[in-house]
């Protein structure tokens, strides 16, 4: 056989090139074939409407295009003012859910499994309960003639019933305790996966365990702890249900705005002007953290 | 860094563990001499690293003293023990670079930040990573992170030094090089170590003394030779290097395989009537024509003849049906002319080389 | 073989971990079913203890035509979302487990949409997208909207049952003759069944429990139960969503044990 030249141009490049190449990407077409129901779905129920949204802020009631919708946003201080509410909810909510939350996850990823597995249904189970059951629960919880009022009363502590339910106290408590299992939860999984060995290292090089706590474990449950921070908070945000129900009239959170709006008032322009803007606000938000990840990636890279 | 010249002897008495209804170590004893390089070897689940875990503090004992020098440490928290460990999986912090994590130890002593810089510098050095205290952890290669950790471990110069199959992940060449280092180094700085291993080989290459472990008890503690050479229990003489293993009958004085008595060198005396004969496959040698009349002869038919490269190994069917392997190094002709499966074959076993050792249980 | 707490910090000095952890827990689980024996309570405040006890509320969800109706569609919907959801967010996971495709991360982040997007979003935008269909107020459109809710959460229970199986098995299979999909419905199914389980009561009790985009698309004969609820609770604290919300949470603890066992019976 006479030497072949590996760059032989007259020959084609490889055996079967052609074949194997259509088999890949029949492979492909097929893998995609059978995302496309659920692409498609997501695609109806979400991209159009969404889409919708924006268009429809563009207008006015008389269907003439402007951006009155959006200007109205930033004239009147009454949106301002709801938008302040919200963030100040917000915020309210995940720093207690933090502080309530990062102990909690603590624990349990130091439990042996089966422990935590157990204890962790506390956890799971408000997130298989609806929202709305929940939000019941705390009013009649906290309302003037409900169980807290009731114990304290009667233990003395109080005359007059508090004051819980159907205000800021009320929202805030029955918002943290929607969002602590989407806090604890990320948290929890990226405290898990901090190799024991760095704890003992650090014990063993002389480290105090509370030194060890701060200066090793700590700072390796940081990428864990801002990503449940920032879904939380994103969370909080868009939340309706809540607010809508425990609010009593005293609190307006933005959301609730964009469903006054729409239901009571029927002004579509100016509700999807307030979507868009709650959107912006969401994407926004993780975006800004998915790049500051990036250079956190390096260190979420070391613990493996 | 001066040598440790003062490192002390470790003195470990009736170590015992339970979990649960398992009993992982039995009454564990050890006398480490000062500056000795004392190597815990064994299978898994033989307990070599939960003594390692016990010394260090991680793991709370049942029963037990610990003694380094004179102070007693085993209740006392890890944090305090000043015992520098390397573990398996090297545990450089991962959010701190290199200079960051050797001077960590230092920072919790509350060293100046001058000295700790010094210091780090010169620990760096010994491991030859002089240039490296600016790189990030995930920048190192497995090697460059073992050494690391090292350094780590003895920047602070600690009393005692423990490490955990530090070079169980590593690739075998760099695997024996760094075994290489770490016995230069044991050398350099005299610190009393415990190396907990399960790579017989390493442990002989590294260590002064081994201590075999089997289901939470010492089999057999001696030098490397002295294990090679005169193991005393089948385990020991399985677990270090290759071996065959024929049985033998005492008849009076004299012991006795495949009724021929044996020349011995020594007339070691077990009291066990049933004794196994302890043969390394290098030790035989295959006979020609005349052979030296003070060596032990054994008949038999090649079974199988593999070539190895810097050695070939030679199955052997004996006479009374037991199975040997033969070993035998490149030297002179010796592997031009191979033997042939299926020809009669002499081999001689030098009475120096006779051990026997007793029917199995953990000495 | 664990010590334990692996590390020697003794119970001692944690105590007041334990101690805040134990509220907290306590305040998670508490609320939802204090509930349950408060519905049993005689007087319209629901005291607890109840000073009597009567099923007075449990009869008037029963007899009320709007509530056993409304209980009725959220059930049809709930089934259908889970018959919709589990095989979509199965082959999602799938195939973007098994395959390798150029655009895996653009389908995934599409199909993590869902969770990101504000639910008050698509409640509103399939409002309007429904009144132009004339699909407001049907179970058809409500399904839908719920089963774009529930395929992530499919799709992920599944993705993590595909991560401990061996794909090498499939591969097997199809070298000794099976097609593709022959060897994953016979090979790979019955294997991360658990998953799919799991996936499939999460589809079920997210339909079930949602409420936000029920409030706008379902109505008038649909309007599912969360929606009746959420109009009652806004007027006032009515005493029989208390049955109603007993009902909700047996069910909730139903779906988490039955989604605990499968998931526990995963053979490694």
């Amino acid at each position: 056989m006479t030497a072949v030249s590996l760059q032989s141009a007259a020959a084609p490049a490889g055996l079967n090139e052609d074949a194997l190449e259509a088999a890949q990407r029949a492979e492909r077409n097929w893998m995609m074939a059978i995302c496309s129901p659920s692409l498609i779905l997501v695609g109806i129920i979400i991209f159009v409407p969404v889409g919708w949204l924006f268009w429809l802020s563009l207008f006015d009631a008389q269907g003439a295009l402007t951006a009155g919708n959006y200007l109205r946003l930033l004239e009147q201080p009454s949106y301002f003012k709801t938008l302040m509410m919200t963030f100040k909810v917000s915020v309210i909510v995940t720093v207690v859910c933090l502080a309530l939350g990062y102990p909690l996850a603590y624990l349990l990823s130091q439990l042996p499994r089966r422990t935590a597995g157990i204890l962790m249904i506390s956890v799971i189970l408000p997130f298989w309960t609806s929202v709305l059951v929940r939000t019941y629960a705390w009013l009649v919880i906290l309302q003037r003639r409900g169980l807290v009022n009731d114990w304290l009363m009667s233990l003395g502590i109080i005359d007059e019933p508090l004051q819980l339910a159907h205000n800021f106290t009320g929202v805030i408590v029955g918002m943290s305790h929607v969002m602590l299992p989407f806090l604890v939860l990320p948290l929890y999984a990226s405290m898990k996966a901090i190799d024991r060995d760095y704890l003992r290292a650090g014990l063993n090089l002389g480290a105090s365990p509370t030194k060890t706590f701060w200066q090793v474990f700590f700072p390796l449950s940081l990428p864990g702890l801002s990503a449940g921070v920032v879904l939380t908070f994103v969370l909080c945000l868009g939340f309706f249900v809540t607010p809508a129900l425990m609010g009593g009239g005293n609190v307006f959170m933005w959301s609730m705005r964009i469903e006054q709006t729409s239901r009571l008032y029927s002004n579509w322009g100016a509700a999807s002007a307030m979507g868009v803007v709650l959107l912006v606000l969401t994407l926004g938000i993780l975006w800004a953290f998915y790049k500051l990840l990036g250079t956190r990636n390096l260190l979420a890279r070391g613990l493996r | 860094m001066k040598a440790v010249d003062r490192s002390p002897p470790v003195t470990i008495r009736g170590i015992a563990k339970r979990y649960g209804n398992t009993t992982v170590l039995h009454g564990f004893d050890l006398d480490v001499n000062p500056g000795e390089f004392v190597t815990l070897l064994g299978p898994s689940g033989s307990g070599k690293t939960t003594i390692l875990m016990i010394l260090a503090g991680f793991v709370r004992p049942n029963a037990g003293s610990i003694k380094v020098g004179e102070e007693e440490i085993v209740a006392m928290p890890p944090h305090k023990r000043n015992v520098g460990m390397v573990f398996q999986n090297y545990a450089l912090f991962p959010h701190m670079d290199v200079f960051q994590n050797v001077a960590f130890p230092l920072r919790q002593r509350g060293v100046g930040a001058a000295e700790i810089a010094s210091r780090v510098r010169e620990a760096l050095g010994l491991v030859q990573l002089g240039e490296y205290a600016e790189r990030r952890v995930d920048q190192l290669s497995g090697g460059q992170r073992q050494r690391v950790a090292l350094a780590r471990a003895i920047v602070f110069e600690p009393r005692i030094l423990l490490m955990d199959e530090p070079l169980s992940a590593l690739d075998k060449k760099l695997r024996e090089r760094m075994q290489i280092e770490i016995r230069h180094l044991h050398e350099r700085l005299g610190m009393t170590t415990i190396y907990v291993t399960h790579d017989q080989r390493e442990a002989i290459t590294m260590s002064d003394r081994v201590a075999v472990m089997n289901a939470g008890r010492i089999a057999q503690l001696d030098t490397p030779k002295g294990l090679y050479a005169r193991p005393r229990t089948r385990f020991v003489a399985e677990f270090i290097g290759e071996s065959n293993f024929l049985p033998v009958e005492l008849d009076g004085a004299a012991v006795k395989f495949g009724g021929q008595p044996l020349r011995m060198a020594e007339t070691i005396g077990p009291s066990a009537p049933k004794q196994w004969l302890v043969i390394r496959p290098e030790k035989l040698s295959i006979l020609n024509g005349h052979a030296d009349p003070t060596l032990n002869q054994f008949q038999g038919r090649v079974r199988e003849v593999v070539y190895q490269g810097e050695s070939f190994i030679c199955y052997v069917t004996l006479a009374d049906g037991s199975e040997i392997s033969v070993r035998n190094y490149s030297r002179g002709d010796a592997l031009t002319r191979l033997p042939e499966a299926g020809q009669p074959i002499r081999l001689g076993l030098s009475p120096e080389d006779v051990v026997l050792v007793p029917e199995d249980s953990v000495a | 073989m664990s010590d334990g707490l692996q590390i020697p910090i003794s119970h001692r000095n944690r105590l007041w971990l334990y101690l805040l952890c134990g509220i907290v827990m306590l305040l998670l689980v508490a609320p939802s079913l204090i509930i349950i024996p408060m519905s049993f309570s005689d007087s319209e405040f629901l005291e607890f203890p109840p000073p009597a006890w009567s099923l007075r509320w449990y009869q008037r969800f029963l007899e009320s035509v709007e509530w056993r109706d409304a209980a009725v569609v959220s059930l049809k919907a709930a089934i259908a979302t889970m018959c919709l959801a589990t095989p979509l967010g199965t082959a999602a996971a799938y195939a973007l487990h098994a395959g390798q495709f150029r655009f895996a991360t653009l389908v995934q982040t599409i199909l993590a949409v869902p969770l990101i997007i504000p639910v008050i979003l698509i409640g509103i935008g399939d409002f309007f997208l429904y009144a132009w269909l004339g699909m407001n107020n049907t179970i058809f459109g409500l399904v839908l909207a719920h089963t774009v809710l529930a395929i992530p959460l499919v799709s992920l229970t599944v993705a993590s049952g595909l991560k401990s199986y061996d794909m090498n098995q499939e591969m097997v299979a199809r070298s000794l003759g099976a097609s593709r999909l022959k060897a994953f419905l016979v090979i790979t199914v019955p294997q991360i069944r658990f998953s799919i389980v799991s996936g499939a009561l999460f589809a079920f009790i997210t339909s079930f429990d949602e409420a936000v985009i029920a409030l706008f698309i379902s109505g008038g004969e649909n309007s599912t139960l969360t929606r009746r609820m959420f109009n009652a609770l806004r007027d006032q604290v009515d005493p029989t969503i208390a049955s109603i919300s007993t009902f909700l949470v047996c069910l909730s603890i139903l779906m988490l044990l039955l989604a605990q066992f499968f998931g526990q019976r995963r053979s490694h």
